[in-house]
């Protein structure tokens, strides 16, 4: 073994030693062919991260109540030692931006190295739903658009008018995305440009469509049949922009920017946990790999190894402090797992997998890194040893028994069966209500239809009639929300208007 | 390549904004915590900020979201008895185990947070409906001023002190060297003696040897050394150096209610604010009274209850002995608040304004009277009219809400403002 040479061996870092640890950690990650946007760390002290947590980790926001709100009570749990802040916060856009708190360690300044610039980096730039959903060159220049676009129409209109309309959109939020459609690229440049072009054209089609809305015979009406829109429309925020009667051109544009921005952060929903388990099991790997180096102390990886532990500690369903699985643990279980069915595949894996039993595990876990999100990525590669390790068990909770059932637990007949539910769980598709918009009377009260799809006879929550009325202030008139269930009857209507 | 930035000097807060913004909003829900806030705190205790409780429903932000009910199935870690097929019953009221996983967690605390000293004055101010320029004088913190403080042995280079620092190095220069020095002139004298009487070249030489060596450690003395140099010393001393003390006076007999003891509290606040930021010490004696005045502290002062008839002339004997005992009017800037409901016993008032004309007023700084809720003024009432009348540093109000409460002191302010 050579010689151990760390770079540092205090606790205190310094500009110098970030540096060298981070050409040492890029030299690693190079090897291992991790492809990354180039970083820009960036040092802030307890009080930015905390601003920055505020405004859901974007480098730059508009302003809004909620993130006040948002603030307030991270800083009070903070100030009385309830919560420890994050050590890292990371932004997928190009460079890749990661925070670094000035009060962590050196140790954990490595670890977030690792884990943010080349984790989470990598994963930004590779993984499809990155790719086709966000453009992380522009990303940053749009936040910008966005904050001064919203800060000039409440100077011209007034905060409250701008507030109530932001309010609305945020209710809305996880209903402005395309989830099948790859948007366009975003670009400040011409995001400018097509702004007030855009403006006048909106508003013309939003004319033409209501001019034809000149009151006509109920016969007529129903001989026609032509119904708007042609077909559902599942972005519901798109929808309002484009056909909202009464909004006004800035009211518009609003609604774009809060859709623009979910479209930015829907991947991220829908990658938790592998996003968490990539970085999470890079930072271990090299970690582990400059300390075989001899470049790290055994002081610094026993700090690693603590601070490593307790981030992918799993406790049990029956303990008080389980909030539900915790993804960095499975997704770090998992992505090792991998590797291992690679290098040492039991007779077990070559049957659940065939095809990567003894194949490279580098090529395996980046394969599986650029094409899954969280839902395919379980139902693709939980194995059987993951479920044993964690204790996997389904429950079934249905209203129409007394009892909850046990339906399959960590055994061979029941490997099959948590893997798809694991999956399911992590299917948005089925863990937000399914709502599109259904239809808009166009020749009649200009009412908007709304549809919820009943999955599983699951109801819609208390707070559905406070989202109508944001949906009402948006439309301007009349708006339906029809529950229907898996036959096809309308079950249940709430209406607002 | 990676690119490391230092941002830890960039600008904080950058939510500053946004909690603004958050204030505005609630502002209805923080008002009222700070009028609660105003009832439970001490007078004496405006320096602080106050802890703000909102109910979680008021700020809560609606997205679709499913209820509980229907058929759903959810994966947990860390089986350890169950096998497939196990029923268990279900937890109390639908929750716990199966949902406990879910999104709709059982946050439904209330939403606490808190306000700054300045935020909650400014509430506090906005209730009361103070002028700007007197609400900035009144949050203003106490001010500093810097004066000189003598010198000092580490400071920053330009208060150096190029004389005091010559001098201490002349100084030491004298006390290291003086003995070399008079023990040179003795050998320059014996050599001096040994060259007249020609005495042998040995001796001669040695004497010389001596004196070049002394030569040499008076030249290693340094001219000027660190521990010479001499800085201007500045210290902060607070700018108010007087000292004031605020009598609160109010009457407690069974009519005060608490919604009029409630807002003379706030009257009694605001004088206080204003001396806090006035005066470097600010004392404040409590007195009640019903029949007979008794000086309390503020627990009792704001919240016990009597019954009886008033007679307020006793208060005013008693205010003007503590005067006479522990507050000499050549060293303290004397302020009385007085609060009641009007009633008086009848013959008592000419008594009262005797008392005021003769043995009170002309010591005091101000005195400032309100009287809550009197429709039909009584007879108090109409003797202070009078006594205002004769005397400038007199203000007396009826009020019935906050909002009345600050005219009592415009003459204060205002004369205090100009005074600036």
């Amino acid at each position: 073994m050579k010689e151990r040479q760390p770079i540092s061996t205090g606790s205190e870092w310094t500009f110098d030693l970030l540096e060298r640890y981070d050409a040492e950690i890029a030299r690693l990650a190079a090897e291992y062919g991790l492809d990354t946007y180039p970083n820009q760390i960036e040092v802030i002290s307890s009080e930015q991260m905390m601003d920055a947590y505020a405004s859901c980790g974007l480098p730059v926001y508009y302003h809004h109540w909620s993130f006040g709100k948002q603030y307030l009570s991270i800083e009070k749990h903070y100030k009385r030692g309830q919560m420890g802040l994050a050590y890292e916060l990371v932004i997928n856009s190009n460079p890749c931006i990661a925070y670094l708190l000035e009060e962590n360690t050196m140790t954990m300044q490595a670890l977030v190295i690792a884990h943010a610039c080349y984790g989470h980096n990598s994963f930004f730039k590779n993984n499809y739903l990155f790719r086709t959903f966000t453009a992380a060159d522009a990303i940053v220049d749009y936040l910008v658009f966005a904050k001064n676009y919203i800060a000039e129409c409440e100077e011209r209109y007034g905060v409250e008018a701008v507030e109530e309309i932001l309010d609305s959109c945020h209710a809305l939020m996880n209903y402005g995305v395309d989830r099948y459609r790859k948007p366009p690229a975003l670009s400040l440049r011409e995001e400018r440009q097509r702004q007030q072009a855009r403006a006048e054209y909106l508003q013309s089609q939003v004319n033409d469509l209501w001019r034809r809305t000149i009151p006509e015979s109920r016969l007529r009406r129903e001989t026609t049949g032509e119904r708007f829109p042609p077909e559902p429309e599942e972005n519901i925020l798109y929808f309002i922009e484009k056909n909202a009667p009464l909004l006004e051109p800035w009211q518009r544009e609003i609604v774009r920017i809060v859709r623009k921005i979910a479209q930015y952060l829907y991947p991220q929903r829908h990658t938790k946990v592998m996003n968490e388990g990539w970085a999470t099991f890079w930072h271990y790997t090299l970690l582990n790999r400059l300390y075989d180096e001899g470049l790290v102390t055994d002081g610094f990886m026993l700090e690693f190894l603590e601070t490593h532990t307790a981030v992918i500690a799993q406790p049990p369903f029956d303990h008080d402090f389980y909030t539900g699985i915790n993804p960095y643990a499975l997704g770090f279980a998992m992505f090792r797992d991998l590797k291992r069915i690679c290098e040492n595949p039991t007779d077990e894996d070559r049957r659940w997998f065939p095809e990567i039993a003894g194949q490279d595990w580098l090529e395996t876990l980046d394969f599986a890194m650029r094409n899954f999100k969280d839902e395919s990525f379980i139902a693709q590669y939980l194995s059987p040893r993951v479920i044993r390790d964690f204790h996997l068990f389904a429950v079934l909770d249905d209203d129409r028994e007394d009892e909850l059932e046990i339906t399959a637990i960590h055994d061979e007949a029941g490997y099959q069966a948590i893997r798809e539910k694991l999956s399911e769980q992590y299917n948005l598709g089925t863990l937000e209500p399914g709502i599109q918009v259904w239809s808009v009377d166009t020749r009649g009260d200009r009412s908007l239809t709304l549809r919820h799809f009943q999955h599983n006879r699951r109801p819609l929550a208390d707070s559905t009639e406070e989202v109508l009325r944001h949906v009402h202030r948006l439309w301007g008139f009349t708006v339906r929300l029809e529950t229907v269930d898996e036959r096809g009857r309308v079950k249940w209507c709430y209406e607002c208007g | 390549m990676s690119q490391i930035i230092d941002r830890r000097l960039n600008p904080k807060h950058k939510s500053a904004v946004n909690r603004q913004r958050f204030l505005r909003r609630f502002r209805k829900q923080i008002r009222k915590a700070v009028a609660d806030a105003v009832d439970g705190r001490s007078v004496t205790d405006t320096d602080s900020g106050e802890q703000v409780t909102i109910p979680a429903k008021d700020l809560s932000e609606p997205v679709f979201q499913h209820g509980p009910g229907g058929r759903r199935e959810i994966v947990h870690p860390g089986n350890k008895e169950f096998v497939t097929g196990d029923r268990i019953p279900r937890p109390e009221g639908g929750k716990g185990r199966g949902n406990r996983a879910s999104n709709q967690g059982e946050g439904m605390d209330d939403f606490v947070f808190e306000l700054s000293r300045d935020e909650f004055l400014e509430f506090f101010f906005e209730d009361l409906e103070l002028p700007d320029l007197v609400k900035t004088r009144l949050a203003r913190e106490v001010a500093h001023k810097s004066v000189p403080a003598g010198f000092s042995k580490d400071g920053i280079p330009p208060n150096l002190h190029v004389v005091r620092s010559l001098r201490e190095a002349h100084a030491r220069r004298i006390a290291l060297t003086s003995g070399k020095r008079r023990r040179l002139r003795e050998l320059e004298g014996q050599l001096a003696a040994l060259r007249a009487e020609a005495a042998s070249s040995h001796d001669i030489e040695a004497l010389e040897r001596e004196i070049e060596l002394l030569k040499k450690r008076i030249a290693a003395v340094p001219f000027i050394d660190t521990v010479d140099l001499r800085y201007r010393n500045r210290i902060q001393v607070p700018k108010p150096t007087t000292q004031a003390v605020m009598f609160c006076l109010m009457d407690v007999s069974g009519s005060m209610d608490q919604y009029k003891k409630s807002l003379a509290k706030r009257f009694f606040l605001l004088l206080y604010l204003f001396l806090e930021r006035n005066y470097e010490r600010t004392d404040v004696v409590f007195i009640r009274h019903h029949t007979v005045a008794k000086e309390v502290d503020e627990q009792e002062f704001f919240y016990s209850r009597e019954t009886g008839g008033t007679v307020v002339s006793s208060a005013l004997e008693l205010m003007r002995d503590i005067i006479r005992a522990r507050y000499p009017s050549q060293d303290w800037n004397i302020y009385a608040a007085q609060a009641s409901d009007g009633d008086n016993w009848p013959e008592d008032s000419g008594n009262c304004s005797r008392l005021l004309d003769e043995e009170i007023l002309p010591y005091l700084q101000y005195y400032a009277y309100i009287e809550i809720d009197n429709d039909y003024p009584l007879g108090l009432w109409q003797e202070y009219e009078k006594v205002a009348a004769r005397w400038p540093n007199f203000a007396m109000q009826a009020i019935d809400t906050p909002a009345d409460i600050y005219p009592v002191f415009r003459e204060l302010f205002r004369k205090k403002g100009v005074d600036r």
